[in-house]
């Protein structure tokens, strides 16, 4: 294969990959490594560099319709993203110590994680107020169909820690790790879902810039690799966001599912005899 | 003062901020393609080789080497000026926030996000 067969390829597998990931908010990077490491053979490193720098340009670029709605918390978002800023490091500095295998094994087990679904929100209203969260002033109110409405946040060193997990995550695996994101804010803090999705992803861009400066050091970022990447996860987001609107997104999510659940096993498997 | 504080609400500098981002991935994005299209012209017949790790040559991967060899219309260097750009526009948003928590006066909240920041350009920089 030459260079521009390769790079076809890979355009054409990271705009399916942005789609995916925008139509089941789990981010472009949880399909991309694996298209890019099983799908291409190429080098788990590679493969990691490339999908973290597209988990920035989808996060960056989607900034401008998130903050029109007016939902985001700046204060905690910028509070929390020292944890992941911190966790990314760590992460991105792990990846250069581990075996490529281990790097898959782990990304196996986040993809199973990602398809356990956290319906119930019971563990919301429990917990008392966190003076913590009042003191860094996260209270604040979010618009509802019925008016501005207040929100108070609980249990704040446990949201930050989740947080500094997600940006161990994120550096290592070079994904958004999106999900654990949320999860910490709207399940652990309490924080309102539409608060917590777009704070989260504000806060990816940020996270990741802080691996991906990392990365470019250490030569994970690849110019003929991340070029493909990131333009067709740019198209595939953009493409995911206008058929949310308006198609059965039901059965497509389904689909997805099935899939993620294949590579996740397929990720580990292949961690496990070595072969990524 | 007070009021430069009430027209720059929280509301007003994230969506300036946002519109920014737009613009440095709009901008990172037309030079990665640029590069790519040059990149492909050079390269593109040529066998790839990634199954092994060997890392990128230190002309690429330091924002010093990427700034040399983009300048010199080298195309994967033009490429990886536009990844640098991309990098950076989100490490713009938290300078955006320290000044925009500094107009506001908050004190505690100027520190967080320069904490965040210089670990930011630590990592980007150390190369």
């Amino acid at each position: 294969m030459i260079i521009a067969e390769l790079c076809s390829f890979i355009f054409v597998g990271a705009v399916i990959a942005g789609f995916i990931g925008s139509i089941t908010g789990l981010g472009g990077g949880v399909v991309l490594v694996p298209f890019l490491a099983l799908g291409l053979g190429i080098d788990m490193h590679y493969a990691i560099g490339a999908s973290l720098v597209s988990v920035i340009a989808t996060s960056s670029g989607a900034a401008v319709a998130y903050i029109r709605e007016g939902y985001s918390n700046i204060r905690a978002g910028m509070f929390l993203e020292v944890a992941t800023v911190f966790g990314a490091t760590f992460g991105a500095f792990l990846t250069t110590r581990v075996t490529t295998g281990a790097i898959a094994i782990v990304f196996g087990v986040v993809l199973l994680f990602s398809l356990i679904p956290f319906r119930s929100s019971n563990m919301k209203k429990e917990g008392r107020i966190d003076p913590l969260a009042t003191r860094l002033r996260f209270d604040a109110s979010y618009p509802t169909a019925i008016g501005m409405r207040e929100y108070h946040v609980r249990r704040v060193p446990l949201g930050f820690l989740i947080m500094a997990v997600a940006g161990s995550l994120s550096g290592l695996l070079g994904i958004g790790s999106g999900a654990t994101k949320v999860l910490a804010m709207d399940r652990v803090m309490g924080f309102p879902f539409k608060v917590s999705t777009t704070t989260s992803n504000f806060m990816i861009g940020v996270t990741a810039a802080a691996s991906a400066g990392i990365y470019l050091n250490r030569g994970y970022i690849d110019p003929g690799l991340a070029m493909p990447t990131m333009l067709g996860v740019l198209v595939g987001a953009l493409l995911g966001t206008r058929v949310l609107i308006g198609a059965e997104t039901r059965i497509l999510r389904w689909v997805f599912s099935i899939a993620i659940l294949a590579l996740g096993v397929e990720m580990i498997f292949n961690g496990l005899t070595g072969k990524l | 003062m007070q009021l430069t504080q009430s027209y720059w609400t929280d509301e007003r500098i994230e969506l300036v901020i946002s519109l920014l981002l737009r613009i440095g991935v709009v901008g990172a994005s037309a030079i990665v393609l640029m590069g790519g299209v040059l990149y492909l012209f050079q390269y593109g017949l040529t066998i790839p080789n990634y199954q092994v790790f060997h890392g990128e040559p230190l002309s690429l991967c330091t924002v010093n080497g990427i700034l040399t060899t983009a300048l010199a219309f080298e195309s994967s260097g033009i490429i990886q000026l536009g990844l640098l750009l991309l990098i950076l526009t989100p490490i713009a948003r938290v300078v955006f926030s320290v000044a925009a928590f500094g107009i506001q006066r908050d004190r505690p909240y100027v520190s967080v996000t320069l904490i965040v920041l210089i670990v930011l350009l630590y990592n980007l920089l150390q190369g």
